[in-house]
């Protein structure tokens, strides 16, 4: 557990020490800027659109380090020296993932209340949207490093790597945008449920393409 | 050498690496005290054998038993580029559970102790090497499979690293080492891998 631990605090430091931490914060507001110039100073339009664009946001934000999750591990041999001692692919995945949940998940969060602010969203929808963040970001962040896992050894990874999970994503983008809609209330659920089946075939499958890497 | 010694055997292994057969019909054994020189040129499989000895690759044919940890150098030394040196060594001091004196002895012994505090970034190739093979040491464990351990490595080096595989040897442990050219060890076995292809 020591070593576990051990290994996700490095992944941590890695992510935050190469701008994972401020990137979302500034993609975020980036996002939440443009989008009025885009649709025009229409109050009531952008508070029923800015909430989708949010989570388009999220899992772009979620998607931005793909070229650093895996590939510098396997380059410089970190990879083989811990399948060396035993850690499983799975596991070494499943703490990546938490790494990476937490590492772009709590800045994006804390970037959501400026966001919803520059989209015109009030109280009830950016509660709302931070409860549908927080159930999605072990999912989001699973879907990223399996990505990263997936592409580790192309040039060009990160560009492809968002083409391969954004299929994926998509059960999480219509029920986290369909929980701002008045008449979705089972929305919550159904997100619950898509972020748990993704964030549990996560590290297997992620764990799978680290064990390609080496062949 | 006897069953109770025994520290790694291959057994009639053979590497198929995409299309290609490396080897096959590859075997040996590896007891406390020993120490095997896999020689040959570029291409001949050492690399994989060492690989393979690891768990890294799996065998197409044949069968790899380890009794005891495994300790392994090969391409990239594993050590974070941002992080001063001694800190990228207590990271996987942390991952192996052992103490600092036994990463500062490790340093030591590979002559980094004026290096504990540069990035790793800014390490030359041979520096690397030594910071791999300190690595190496301070695990504790009684398999070393080294692959090109003194690639980059000045003289004195050199010396260490001959130094660090006799204690290592006079402590019970074993040593598979792949290497271009010769070292100045010991009681040395030789498995020509050039001879295979």
């Amino acid at each position: 557990m020591t070593a576990l631990i051990a290994l996700f605090w490095r992944d941590l430091r890695r992510a935050w020490g190469s701008g994972a931490l401020w990137l979302p914060i500034v993609f975020f507001l980036l996002v939440a800027t443009a989008f009025p110039f885009a649709v025009g100073p229409d109050a009531p339009l952008l508070s029923r659109t800015g909430g989708g664009m949010v989570w388009v946001a999220a899992l772009l934000a979620a998607l931005l380090p793909i070229d650093r999750l895996v590939r510098p591990d396997k380059e410089t041999g970190v990879l083989d020296q811990l399948a060396v001692r035993g850690f499983a692919d799975e596991v070494v995945a499943a703490v990546k993932i938490a790494a990476h949940a937490f590492g772009f998940g709590l800045p994006l969060l804390a970037a959501l209340l400026p966001a919803a602010a520059l989209l015109a969203q009030d109280a009830a929808r950016v509660e709302m949207l931070a409860t549908g963040l927080a159930i999605a970001i072990p999912a989001l962040a699973s879907l990223a490093v399996l990505s990263a896992a997936l592409t580790a050894n192309l040039k060009g990874g990160s560009a492809i790597g968002g083409l391969l999970v954004l299929p994926l994503a998509v059960p999480l983008l219509i029920f986290g945008a369909g929980m701002l809609d008045p008449s979705g209330r089972g929305a919550v659920k159904l997100l619950g449920a898509a972020s748990l089946l993704l964030t549990v075939i996560g590290p297997f499958a992620a764990g799978a393409a680290l064990r390609g890497l080496r062949e | 050498m006897s069953e109770a010694d025994l520290l790694l055997r291959l057994d009639r292994v053979a590497c198929v690496r995409g299309d290609r057969l490396v080897f096959e019909g590859v075997s040996l054994a590896l007891a406390r005290g020993g120490a095997l020189w896999l020689r040959g040129p570029n291409g001949a499989g050492k690399s994989s054998l060492i690989r393979l000895a690891a768990g890294l690759l799996r065998a197409a044919a044949g069968t790899v038993e380890r009794r005891e940890r495994i300790a392994l150098i090969d391409e990239g030394a594993a050590l974070d580029p941002e992080l001063p040196l001694r800190r990228a060594l207590d990271f996987w001091a942390r991952i192996d559970t052992i103490d600092g004196p036994r990463v500062t002895e490790a340093m030591d012994a590979m002559g980094l102790a004026p290096l504990a505090e540069v990035p790793v970034a800014m390490l030359s190739t041979g520096q690397r090497k030594r910071a791999a093979m300190a690595r190496v040491i301070a695990s504790g464990a009684p398999i070393w499979l080294l692959d090109e351990p003194a690639n980059g490595m000045d003289e004195a080096a050199k010396a260490r690293l001959v130094a660090a595989i006799a204690k290592h040897r006079g402590n019970g442990g074993a040593v598979l080492l792949a290497s271009h050219f010769a070292l100045d060890i010991a009681e040395l076995a030789e498995l020509d891998m050039g001879a295979l292809a």
